[in-house]
């Protein structure tokens, strides 16, 4: 299979976007973790760090990594089901549960996060 | 199972899946685009920030969503780079990911304790 | 007025009067009931009888004629040509396998590795014939019975990129096969076959790319198989090295 494989068909194509999130999700985590540091660091470094992350490139930069982030809880949260087969009793709960559920999940803890945070 | 220790970096890649899948997405945008906006200004002050990282609940829950979603970008961008040909690199791969993401752990434990 | 045509583009190789592979058009006529194995099979009888290819029950259970139709892993007798009419439909054999001639594949490497998983009911005990059949309740049996359902047809195969990437890779329809004796209540054999699918390119290879699914005629959802087979090895791992005791 040539090096390009992933450019072949469309599924493959999102494959690879689906798991190059992953990357923008860890870069924007090392700016997070700067981020904490900055704090440590006393209300000048803090409001120096801000200012950098205001700039264009660093604007750009989390707009696409929150699009990458959504990504990944969106195809993530849908694939949940197929590694988990629950039974209830007899029945096994229906994909839509699952997915449903992780979905309800996700909203309830970014709202909280937000609570807490805002 | 006995002979592969697979299952620890798959089980860490899951783990840190359901991590950024639940809270990645609001705190990018939070730190990285509200608060740099300066939208809810009362809330990014310094001080309040300040009170509100150290508390240490939010200690480790910074830690947990720093280090798990990092092992999963390790395990997952270490199978994407065999994927894109570079196969004969397998060890060397797995050693700089996962590696990276136990150099990022230690960092952020360490950021964390000592605030 | 003629007859509408569709024109098929097939792949050919006969290793016997070339070294590489050609693409030959044929003009079939166009009937919206028919499907491509229809065509190929008109082309046969017709046009060029040195076209070779496997096919068997034209009805979508024995799996026996997959092939890339336009670029997608499909049984030929179960695309129909007014899915493509009226443009060319290209026809190859199934990708990520050694072609023999024309469109037939060489399909030792799947069938050396359904083999590997032991997909057969291991057990200690064989009671003896007066005590009957093994039973078992409606759930037992849905509890693997989609992962049975698979025709062997290797569609899956073609659509895996680790499988092209790396031949060694178990692959979809082998772990599922897996799968269908592990979670069967008659079974014991999980263990047995673990070594095989927690081997080096065995189901830590896969990436959930999902497209095995996709192109699953019979609706096996080998990804999903994987997955729960990823899930119960590492349970199993951890019980392994968290509680040594508890011999299985």
């Amino acid at each position: 299979m040539p090096g390009n494989w992933w450019l072949i068909n469309r599924a493959y194509f999102i494959f690879m976007i689906r798991e190059l999130t992953s990357v923008f999700i860890a870069i924007y985590l090392v700016l997070l973790l700067i981020l904490i540091n900055r704090i440590a660091a006393g209300p000048d470094a803090y409001r120096a760090y801000l200012a950098f992350l205001a700039t264009p490139v660093m604007r750009a930069f989390h707009i696409v990594a929150l699009a990458a982030a959504l990504f990944h809880s969106i195809t993530w949260f849908t694939l949940a089901p197929k590694g988990l087969a629950v039974r209830l009793g007899e029945r096994r709960i229906p994909d839509a549960v699952i997915i449903g559920s992780n979905f309800a999940a996700w909203i309830v803890v970014s709202v909280l996060l937000a609570w807490i945070i805002l | 199972m006995k002979h592969s220790n697979e299952p620890i970096w798959w089980s860490l890649f899951a783990a840190g899946g359901v991590v950024a899948a639940l809270m990645v997405p609001v705190l990018t945008l939070l730190t990285g685009i509200a608060a740099p906006a300066g939208w809810a200004r009362e809330a990014f002050t310094y001080d309040r920030v300040a009170a509100l990282v150290s508390h240490p609940l939010s200690r480790l829950l910074l830690f947990v969503v720093i280090s798990l979603p990092l092992f999963h970008w390790a395990h997952r961008f270490r199978f994407t780079l065999v994927d894109l040909g570079l196969k004969g690199a397998r060890s060397t791969i797995a050693i700089a990911c996962y590696g990276a993401a136990v150099v990022g752990t230690v960092l952020a434990a360490f950021v964390l304790i000592s605030l | 007025m003629a007859d509408p045509t569709i024109t098929l583009e097939i792949f050919r190789y006969r290793a016997e009067q070339e070294t590489e592979p050609s693409y030959q058009r044929y003009d079939v006529p166009y009937r919206d009931d028919w499907v491509v194995l229809d065509a190929i099979n008109y082309i046969k009888d017709r046009l060029d009888g040195t076209l070779s290819y496997r096919w068997s029950c034209r009805m979508g259970v024995c799996g026996s004629c997959g092939m890339m139709v336009n670029g997608v892993p499909r049984l030929s007798c179960a695309a129909f040509l007014k899915e493509y009419y009226p443009d060319p439909i290209r026809v190859e054999p199934l990708a990520n396998f050694p072609v023999e001639r024309d469109l037939v594949i060489v399909m030792d490497d799947f069938m050396e590795k359904l083999g590997s998983v032991k997909p057969w009911v291991i057990r200690d005990d064989t009671p003896p014939l007066s005590q009957g059949e093994r039973r078992q309740t409606p759930a037992q049996l849905d509890a693997f019975k989609q992962y049975s359902m698979c025709i062997n047809c290797m569609l899956c195969y073609a659509a895996c990129p680790v499988y092209g990437l790396e031949p060694r890779f178990l692959g979809p329809a082998a772990i599922a096969l897996a799968q269908r004796y592990n979670l069967d209540s008659r079974d014991r054999g999980r263990s047995e076959r673990q070594a095989v699918l927690t081997s080096e390119e065995g189901i830590w290879e896969c990436t959930l790319v999902g497209e095995c699914t996709v192109v699953c005629p019979a609706h096996v959802d080998p990804a999903g198989a994987i997955q729960r087979a990823k899930v119960s090895a590492t349970v199993d791992y951890y019980k392994d090295a968290l509680l040594p005791w508890g011999k299985r």
